[in-house]
């Protein structure tokens, strides 16, 4: 930085928080300018994506959309929260039978099933995160992998409405005319969409009272207690929000594939729901994204290294991330592009 | 303003408070002095609802403080810092002091969620008055800083800006001057009689620094295995027997 020496003494304090509070709101705009870029560059290519690829890699990119949802809502609870959560799945697959029910028995609009699906599981996740929310650690892991290992044989079970072991086929959202996109790229704007809006939602709640409140019991839960946070009202409504965001992922999942049945939603979903989001980069703006990307390829690319056991290959591979990147990967991009700054700075 | 009267707390089989009582007059400044282990931080997490008193009563502003939830003191007006920091190391320094001001504010998941106009009037206001703050206790260049990984006695300042911002009227500091050297606890306390006065503080300090106690407080009270054995003005604590003797009996 470019500013005088400046000395914390009593003496000069006035001094030195001028000079200081000159730059640093200079020095965050700058970091502010840039991100807005960084998105700004996202958007575009993300709109120009779906014109240029073959309709099978639109799909694998609305599946990440959908994933990053999940995501989304799962960083809110475990990333800035603190808390832990096996069930996950459980709160998606809520949202995709809150959308896959009243599609295939009252044939409603699409649209109105996405606040059908984000409400139900919201309410589903305050009615389990009040008790749930009391616990935690390992038993606050072992409730939540409880809900996701209930919910299959949930779903077989009252086989008149969900359809049971042989699911729920549903229509797809049709393209309206005036837009000429076939119905792959409707899915993935539809898909865009909804991300756009849950991720500006996200970032809303984040930098708000609420976000730092989130933050403090994530680092300090005795003395957010002190500074008057309410900790299980804070913790419930993040299991909530995060139910929600999960429920709205479920929502377009049904609209994207077309089909729920409750093989799948098995509790792997959940685990690996978990290891996206860490691997990803926790409480990080971009981690869901990141854990999207790695959720939705990596197993495809183990399926190729190895035939026989996949699994291990995508297990060996999140270990090697989280030796390599601690934070996730979106802690690894972060420095990445904070040296490419330094050497662009230079050059 | 506050009344604390025959306060028992037990661990086990320790006793960590005897039957303590004092009282707190508005505007006051008292010195809470005693050995280690004498239990003057477990008197501070009573007075905050940290640890549940087994006898005994506490009134605060003529109410009974020991009913009210423990995320509900701050409402009501007293704030603390903490004897080994217990700040909120992953985010900024700014952010830690905002959270000091959380009982203030009224935005909520979904108003922030949906950015409705006046939670960004909300935030404008308490990021202003946050700022303020830093620059008053010389913490504007490390504002954007997160808490892990700055000195000790910066992390104490930011301690006590974030507990500032929430507008007490009883502050409970512990251990303030902790790793200071005198030339700090010298400006500390000039800082601390300055901001009592413009913020119309009554503060209880808990200290082993016996210059910076005798210097600040108008009275005293010295705890000793969870008894009070002394209580006045500091001349006439610091030539008690008692007190002579409980600070003798540790140093040997
Ligand atoms: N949570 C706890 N569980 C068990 N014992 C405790 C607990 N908190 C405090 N104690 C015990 O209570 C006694 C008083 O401790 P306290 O921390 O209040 O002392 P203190 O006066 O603050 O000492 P110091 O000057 O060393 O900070 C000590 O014997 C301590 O071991
Ligand atoms: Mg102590």
């Amino acid at each position: 930085m470019n500013e005088s020496p400046v000395s914390t003494g009593e003496s000069t304090a006035t001094v030195s928080s001028g000079s200081a509070a000159g730059a640093v709101p200079r020095a965050r705009a700058g970091v502010a300018r840039w991100r807005w870029a960084v998105a700004g560059l996202l958007l575009l290519a993300a709109v120009y994506a779906p014109f240029q690829l073959v309709p099978f890699h639109v799909f694998q990119l609305t599946m990440v959309l959908v994933y990053a949802l999940a995501l989304l809502g799962l960083n809110l609870l475990v990333g800035h929260a603190g808390q832990i959560s096996l069930g996950h799945g459980a709160f998606f697959a809520v949202g995709a039978y809150a959308t896959a029910i009243p599609l295939a028995r009252w044939d409603v609009p699409h649209l109105v099933t996405l606040p059908i699906a984000a409400g139900v599981a919201f309410l589903l996740g305050l009615a389990l995160g009040l008790p749930a929310m009391r616990l935690r650690g390992l038993y606050l892991a072992l409730v939540t992998l409880a809900i996701a290992i209930f919910l299959v044989p949930l779903l077989k079970r009252f086989e008149e409405v969900t359809g049971g072991s042989m699911g729920l086929t549903l229509p797809k959202p049709a393209p309206p005319a005036w837009t000429g996109l076939a119905e792959d790229q409707w899915l993935y704007f539809l898909a865009l969409a909804v991300a756009l809006v849950a991720f500006g939602l996200a970032a809303g709640l984040l930098r708000s009272r609420v976000g730092r409140a989130l933050h403090a019991i994530r680092d300090n839960e005795a003395a957010a207690e002190v500074m008057g946070v309410r900790l299980s009202y804070y913790k419930t409504l993040a299991f909530a929000w995060s139910a929600l965001f999960a429920g709205a992922a479920g929502c377009v999942y049904t609209w994207v594939i077309g089909f729920v049945s409750p093989d799948s939603f098995v509790v792997t979903l959940s685990i690996t729901l978990l290891a996206g989001i860490v691997v990803g980069g926790l409480g990080s703006q971009a981690g869901p994204l990141f854990g999207a990307l790695f959720v939705m390829f990596v197993p495809s690319i183990s399926q190729d290294v190895n035939k026989a056991a996949p699994g291990v290959i995508f297990g060996l591979l999140i270990i090697a991330v989280m030796y390599v990147a601690p934070t996730g990967l979106a802690g690894l991009a972060g420095r990445a592009a904070d040296s490419l700054k330094k050497t662009l700075r230079k050059g | 303003m506050l009344e604390v009267h025959d306060l028992t707390v037990r661990f086990g089989g320790i006793t960590a408070l005897d039957g303590v009582g004092f009282s707190v007059a508005p505007g006051e400044m008292v010195g809470l002095i005693g050995p280690n282990g004498a239990g003057k931080t477990t008197l501070f997490n009573c007075l905050t609802r940290r640890y549940t008193a087994d006898e005994g009563s506490v009134r605060y502003e003529g109410a009974d403080l020991l009913a009210v939830a423990p995320h509900a003191i701050a409402a009501l007006g007293i704030a603390r810092t903490f004897q080994n920091l217990g700040l909120f190391p992953r985010i900024s320094v700014r952010d830690n002091v905002l959270v000091g001001a959380h009982h203030r504010g009224r935005s909520g998941f979904l108003t922030a969620a949906l950015r409705l106009p006046g939670v960004g009037r909300e935030e404008r206001t308490l990021r202003a008055e946050a700022d303020a703050m830093l620059a008053r206790l010389s913490l504007t260049e490390v504002a954007g800083h997160p808490a892990a990984g700055l000195p000790f006695g910066t992390l104490k300042r930011v301690e006590l800006a974030r507990a500032l911002i929430g507008r007490p009227r009883l502050l409970l500091l512990d251990e303030p001057v902790n790793g200071l050297n005198s030339a700090e606890v010298a400006e500390f306390a000039g800082t601390l009689r300055a901001l009592r006065d413009e913020l119309d503080l009554t503060v209880v300090v808990v200290e082993h620094h016996m210059g910076f106690v005798m210097s600040t407080c108008e009275r005293i009270v010295c705890l000793d295995f969870g008894k009070k054995i002394a209580e006045g003005p500091p001349a006439e604590v610091q030539r008690d027997p008692g007190v002579i003797e409980a600070y003798l009996g540790t140093a040997v």
